[in-house]
């Protein structure tokens, strides 16, 4: 089926998010859509499948104007939908999450189950998804959730799919069965609308891209351009897309952990007897797809999270027994991994965001009162420093984008000076231009000798940053791999719990598409120097609110 | 909860999202409220009976179609062995956590059977009176019905994901009308029509608030009860008040013993010699089990409930369905409120639902949002409140003011012993705006 969006233009307050786009889609096609974050890509594809009204402009399926009031329009016109968080619904089996909101049923609204199940077998042995029908939702790893996406769409016959960031959440290994089931999909006739910011995966798949930058379509690209070249469409400057560092120069160990061990109250072992340490000038990322414990390690050293065993050292002191207060006292930087809900107060303004910390020390308090010019004096010269770019340090921080909210953060636990810096996810959701930011920061903190902690689960960022990286798989660090010496494939097998010879040996034997493009980008050193010379620019309208 | 092995695949195909090892952790909560048991039975019921008297069990209530003499036990005798096996279920209780293995369910209503038993020996011994087992049986079953109408609303209004505190209001004004109505047209038939259009309005009234406009749940609920108790107190002490003739004279709904079954011993006079309403609720409780989870209605009410968000991307209009929940709970609740007027045999009373409504959210959520259990819970509650009433009645020694807290004491140890992990449906109380 051939879809075409001409000129659609999507509103919310004084944010244009989508200006009159125009996209076509050929029948099996492969269509990339590449943007930042916030480019308006998930809006355009919502205005699509009838979750927004669009304010302007049409949507066209092979030549005939549609128009849909819901979801259930578009997907009886034969659009699909993987959205980006997965629309499961945690407690249903497979096959009742496949069959909801189109039932098979018998008089009196009887749920066929069997015939449900079938559905989900048919179209899983087709494409060889393996996929359990009775399975609960909850239980399924997250790349299974996703063929269970695939198969709902599937299922009610969808002739465009449309899949939003979907390998977001996936490990290398379950990226290239993605990518082969997008292929047999297309093969099959289907086409593809295919969002994402990755420019590897772009160039791996796609047929024809699309770049979208600030709710405009800036132009086309094929995928044999080079990575460079997508990124600065992207960005619409010339960027820097490794990260500038000079290799490091460790101290002694800084941060100790010994078999520290962390468990849900519902009794699930979410931290598995971690031991490890991190040196003075290092950078140790911890890498791992999420939610395998790194959240809670990461809390855990704050104090946040409750220890079951195990200790923690830090300078040769022990952290044990204190309370997150004394942690931060001590010199321990927290960038938290939620930046909206755990490292800013939204209502606040941003300069009572840049104390939330020390408003109690002597430079802004006496006895009971607070000094709001020192605070405003601060906040200041603290967002001058970091490059926060703002109308007024009394504004909310809501006003802020995330790049700005997130330099906030950044500019908060660094104005200390700092015995071990850990972040948490630093660069989630961020554009081009703030990650590049964020990463030089955490650079230069490490050349001051500070050991950093940077817990990722994107591997570029994990690649790009890390001395040294220790992979966590369910709880349990799998292997610490020399950041010279790691290469996404065998990182990949070790996400998926892989130990690490054995992920070495088999990475060697088998290169996965991604891996394979590195290669050919640089010979040789995967995570070497830069490209593009680099030149903060704090001119470039980089970003909006 | 049995991940414990690590499949590590060299295609990654099972990489964990979530999946973790599990450290299993039982809990010692059962021993402890089994010892409890025991030493209760070993310190109060063994040393305050005498050695040589027996206590009288009645099972007969005359309708059978076999007589059923009285039973006789030895009292001291019976409330040692039931000692032992309260004892012996701690000990095995204590032995499974241990062993980090989980306690069977059945132990939990073995222990209860033998606790309320060595309690009823204890307190018939020596005594001329019998412990009347049928109408302790079929009194809990009476008062356990609104208890059940209730919480079958509470389960349908949450499962869609509306927190429904107005059930109180809903039964008393399911109650006010059907005694009105019942009056007016000298027929308790007719009042039974009119108590579910009742709990219906105030359903739809919640509904509103917190649909349309987003309301806080809990306090429009809160609040919908006060204006409930308000507003039939007024029309109780002008309307019905004024003219009771008219308005508020009793109308009993006629038993309707069912053939056959009813002349079965002990089952059948409790279970099968009962009004409508009775016979209702059997009905009720088994059709909203079997929808809730095998039908569409059910599969979308439980979507809207869990991932409202989910629903709307396959086309379920998710504020409709909450609406017509809400009414469809309010009006179950209502048809519950029906038995404390006509079903009963009552004329309306100020306030006479008096905080049964809320009784049936806990039961609800005693009964994890699942109507089977909420059933169970709700017949605790019932079977607990009848206990106070019936040995009151025959004269224990133990005071009356003891037996009226049974209800709640027995709640405490039922929620700190025997629950255990509750997860309310995901998106209860959250109202679903797009984007």
């Amino acid at each position: 089926m051939k879809l075409e969006l001409r000129g659609i233009t999507k509103v919310f307050g004084p944010l244009v998010a989508n200006d009159h786009i125009d996209l076509v889609v050929e029948p099996g096609e492969i269509h990339a859509l590449l943007g930042e974050n916030g480019a308006g890509k998930s809006t355009l594809m919502n205005v699509l499948y009838g979750l927004y009204d669009p304010d302007g402009g049409e949507i066209l399926l092979d030549g005939e104007q549609v128009r849909f009031k819901g979801p259930g329009d578009a997907v009886a016109a034969g659009i699909g939908m993987v959205h980006q968080h997965f629309m499961l619904v945690p407690v249903f089996t497979v096959a009742e999450s496949v069959a909801l909101g189109y039932e098979p049923a018998g008089p009196g609204g009887v749920l066929d189950l069997d015939r449900a199940r079938q559905r989900v077998t048919e179209i899983s042995e087709r494409f060889g998804f393996h996929v359990d029908p009775d399975a609960l939702i909850e239980d399924l790893p997250v790349g299974v959730q996703q063929r269970v996406e695939i198969i709902k769409a599937l299922s009610r016959d969808a002739k465009v799919l449309i899949l939003d960031e979907p390998t977001a959440v996936l490990t290398p290994q379950e990226t290239d069965e993605l990518i082969g089931i997008m292929g047999e999909l297309k093969e099959a006739g289907t086409s593809i609308v295919f969002i994402t910011h990755k420019l590897r995966e772009v160039r791996a798949v796609a047929d024809k891209i699309t770049v979208i930058r600030r709710g405009k379509v800036v132009g086309e690209a094929s995928p044999s351009s080079t990575e460079t070249e997508l990124a600065s469409m992207m960005v619409g400057r010339s960027v820097s897309l490794t990260v500038d560092k000079e290799p490091a120069t460790p101290g002694g160990p800084a941060f100790v952990v010994e078999d520290l061990t962390v468990v849900s109250p519902a009794g699930n072992v979410l931290v598995d007897d971690i031991s490890f340490e991190v040196r003075a000038g290092e950078i140790l990322c911890i890498a791992g797809v999420q939610g395998n414990g790194q959240t809670e390690l990461a809390e855990a050293i704050l104090g946040l999270e409750e220890v079951d065993s195990g200790r923690m050292v830090l300078d040769g002191t022990e952290l044990g027994g204190t309370g997150v207060r004394d942690r931060l006292r001590a010199g321990i930087g927290f960038v938290p991994e939620d930046r909206s809900t755990d490292g800013v107060i939204s209502s606040f303004t941003i300069a009572e965001n840049l104390v939330l910390d020390i408003y109690d020390t002597p430079d802004f308090a006496r006895g009971v009162t607070m000094s709001p010019t020192k605070v405003a004096e601060n906040a200041v010269r603290r967002a001058d420093e970091f490059d926060v770019r703002y109308t007024d340090v009394q504004d909310p921080i809501s006003t802020l984008s995330g790049g700005n909210a997130q330099k906030v953060v950044l500019a908060r636990e660094m104005s200390r000076p700092l015995r071990l810096l850990v972040a948490s996810q630093p660069t989630r959701g961020l554009d081009v231009g703030s990650i590049e930011f964020v990463h030089n920061r955490v650079v230069r903190e490490r050349d001051k000798g500070t050991p950093c902690i940077i817990v990722s689960t994107e591997l570029d960022e994990v690649l790009g940053l890390a001395d040294r990286i220790a992979v966590m798989y369910r709880g349990r660090i799998v292997g610490v791999v020399d950041g010279a010496d790691a290469d996404r494939d065998m990182l990949g097998l070790m996400m998926a719990g892989v130990p690490l010879e054995d992920a070495r040996r088999q990475a060697a034997e088998h290169h996965s598409v991604l891996g394979e493009a590195d290669r050919a980008e640089t010979p040789g050193a995967p995570a070497a120097a830069a490209e593009t010379p680099h030149t903060p620019d704090p001119a470039s309208p980089e970003e909006r609110p | 909860m049995s991940t414990t092995t690590e499949r590590p695949t060299p295609s990654g195909a099972t990489a964990a999202g979530r999946g973790t090892a599990v450290r299993r952790r039982t809990s010692l909560k059962p021993t402890v409220v089994y010892a409890l048991a025991a030493l209760v039975s070993l310190l109060v019921f063994v040393p305050g009976t005498p050695s040589d008297v027996q206590t009288v069990f009645q099972f007969g209530s005359g309708r059978e179609f076999i007589r059923i003499p009285n039973l006789p036990v030895p009292s001291l005798v019976t409330i040692v062995l039931l000692t032992v096996v309260l004892a012996g279920a701690a000990v095995w209780a204590f032995l499974r956590h241990r062993a980090r293995r989980p306690l069977n369910a059945w132990w939990h209503v073995l222990v209860g059977v033998a606790f309320i038993t060595a309690f009823l020996t204890y307190v018939g011994a020596g005594r001329s009176s019998v412990i009347p087992m049928v109408s302790l049986l079929a009194g809990a079953l009476a008062l356990s019905v609104p208890l059940v109408f209730g919480s079958m609303s509470g389960v349908i209004c949450e499962r869609s994901g509306v927190i429904n505190i107005a059930i109180e209001g809903q039964l008393l004004f399911g109650a006010f009308a059907a005694a009105l109505v019942a009056s007016a047209a000298g027929s308790g038939w007719v009042g039974l029509l009119a108590a579910p259009v009742a709990g219906a309005a105030v359903g739809a009234l919640l509904a509103w608030f917190a649909v349309a406009y987003r309301v806080n749940q809990i306090i429009v609920g809160v609040v919908l009860n006060t204006l409930i108790i308000g507003l039939t107190g007024f029309l109780f002490s002008t309307l019905m008040s004024d003219n009771k003739a008219l308005w508020n004279t009793r109308m009993p709904l006629p038993r309707l013993p069912i053939p056959v079954l009813s002349e079965i011993p002990v089952v059948g006079p409790v279970l099968f010699n009962q009004t409508i309403l009775v016979y209702l609720v059997y009905v009720l409780v088994a059709v909203l089990q079997f929808m809730l989870f095998r039908s569409r209605w059910g599969l979308r009410t439980r979507a809207v409930g869990e991932h409202p968000k989910a629903a709307d991307t396959v086309g379920i209009k998710v504020n409709t369905r909450r609406v017509l929940n809400v009414i469809l709970g309010g009006a179950v609740a209502g048809l519950g409120g029906a038995f404390l007027t006509v079903g009963s045999g009552l004329a309306f009373g100020r306030e006479m639902s008096a905080g049964q409504g809320y009784i049936a959210l806990a039961a609800m959520i005693l009964g994890k949002w699942n109507p089977k259990l909420a059933v169970l819970a709700a017949l605790l509650f019932g079977f607990s409140k009848n206990l106070g009433n019936v040995l009151s009645t025959i004269g224990s020694g133990v005071p009356s003011e003891l037996l009226l807290m049974l209800p709640y004491l027995i709640t405490i140890f039922a929620v700190a012993g025997f629950v255990g992990r509750v997860r309310p449906p995901a998106a209860n109380g959250t109202p679903y705006t797009k984007s």
